[in-house]
């Protein structure tokens, strides 16, 4: 009896991992996925968090991907061991701060890790050639082939007959006749293989997966980077930075505001690490300062909250509570919107 | 005698809460419960998703005030695995 040979694939949750997977599938390999949690994707719910959100099902693609291709899937944290990606990036940064040819080189690292302790045959992604401006391109290809240590285990299979010949092919397992030659920033040639292949329903992520090829939340880390004098990050600093307005009136402090009922909730969550502001006369945001602000600093913020109460003319009554659970009111004027500087928007 | 665990994935936005029940389900036995509370959303999609195509089995799940509770048994893998390819 034949060893069955096995393949890992990387999947995102979009298309052309979807794509990647079901060809290799096809060709009678047993596939299982492998899906990396940065903290920066965008596949989280973060954004489920906001009602406008609510008509969109609340899901993780990459699990939805995989079980439609009735495959496993392993969710892996790399959060901390991802921290030397984005702040040293050996390849440096794409538009903003998206270190994205490092981020392939680490994803393939670990995998070829993963593929060697669970005894896995090759590692497959829905990579294809020029669709991508930083680790997508020709040149780029053996790059992370061979920094990754993955060398020609890595095999595309949407862009292979445009690539060397790598080791599934040599040795037999996956016939190349049967990969493909996509090529591009157009996505004409997937869709039509999806249609193809009976996929009618797919996630099409607009800006790619990851939170770093965003210029808000990159000007937003490095507000963050700047503030502290420190470039490092934790989860939860990280997390913050997709949710709510962020305001910051001047170097001592900033403001988390929530925009909705979700967020509100979701910031009630950090009230033990922040001291918080919560309108108690009207309808209003909850808001987390991050930072070391004077008394008339804690004023001002509670002007800026009332600013963003239902009813902004009168007098508002703000509850400001310290991260160890004392509470004072305040009774404030809401700091009128000319008085809100523009530049005070992180 | 069966193992009972409590996960408490409550603040966890998705993937973590699938991460946290991944890495509490792995050195279980067939039978093991485990009993995750989370507050995001996304789970009531997630966590069933997991599940099924680890083959383990959601033999609860509910919702109440924004919280939501599954509970979880270990499948027997060798077995599925068996089932699957005869």
């Amino acid at each position: 009896m034949s060893k069955q040979i096995k393949a890992v694939a990387l999947i995102s949750g979009g298309l052309d991992s979807m794509l990647a997977a079901k060809t290799i599938q096809a060709q009678n390999i047993h596939v299982e996925g492998l899906n990396f949690f940065t903290g920066f994707c965008v596949e989280g719910h973060t954004q489920a968090l906001r009602k406008t959100s609510n008509n969109k099902i609340k899901r993780n693609n990459a699990l939805w991907v995989a079980q439609t291709l009735g495959i496993k899937l392993h969710i892996i944290d790399i959060i901390e061991e991802y921290k030397d990606t984005v702040l040293n990036p050996k390849h440096g940064y794409g538009k903003h701060l998206n270190p994205c040819l490092d981020c392939k080189i680490f994803m393939i690292k670990k995998a070829k890790q993963w593929l060697d302790e669970s005894g896995f045959d090759f590692i497959i992604t829905g990579e294809v050639i020029g669709q991508r401006p930083k680790s997508q391109r020709k040149n780029t290809m053996p790059v992370i082939a061979n920094e990754s240590g993955a060398f020609d285990r890595l095999l595309r299979p949407l862009c292979a007959k445009n690539l060397p010949e790598t080791l599934p092919e040599k040795m037999g397992w996956v016939m190349r006749d049967k990969l493909y030659d996509f090529s591009g920033r157009s996505r004409q040639g997937q869709m039509a293989l999806a249609k193809q292949l009976g996929i009618t329903d797919y996630a099409q992520p607009a800006g790619g997966c990851c939170f770093l090829t965003d210029k808000h939340y990159s000007t937003k880390l490095k507000d963050l980077w700047q503030s502290r004098q420190c470039r490092d990050y934790t989860l939860d600093d990280i997390l913050l930075l997709k949710v709510g307005r962020h305001i910051r009136p001047n170097e001592r402090f900033k403001l988390i505001i929530g925009r909705e009922e979700g967020e509100n909730i979701y910031l009630m969550g950090y009230r033990h690490q922040f001291t918080h502001l919560k309108p108690s006369s009207h309808t209003g945001p909850l808001v987390l300062i991050d930072g070391e602000p004077t008394a008339d600093d804690i004023q001002l913020a509670a002007r800026v909250t009332a600013r963003y109460c239902s009813q902004q003319q009168e007098d508002v009554v703000i509850e400001v509570t310290e991260p160890r659970g004392i509470s004072r009111p305040l009774t404030v004027k809401p700091l009128p919107a000319e008085q809100v500087a523009k530049e005070w928007f992180v | 005698m069966t193992t009972h665990i409590k996960v408490d994935a409550t603040r966890l936005l998705c993937p973590l809460p699938v991460i946290e029940l991944q890495n509490t389900i792995q050195p279980l036995m067939p039978g093991d419960t485990i009993e995750l509370i989370a507050t995001d959303p996304g789970v009531q999609y997630d966590i069933p998703a997991w599940c099924q195509i680890h083959g383990h089995i959601v033999t609860q799940q509910c919702k109440q005030e924004g919280t939501f509770t599954f509970v979880i048994e270990r499948g027997d893998l060798k077995a599925n695995m068996a089932k699957s390819s005869s």
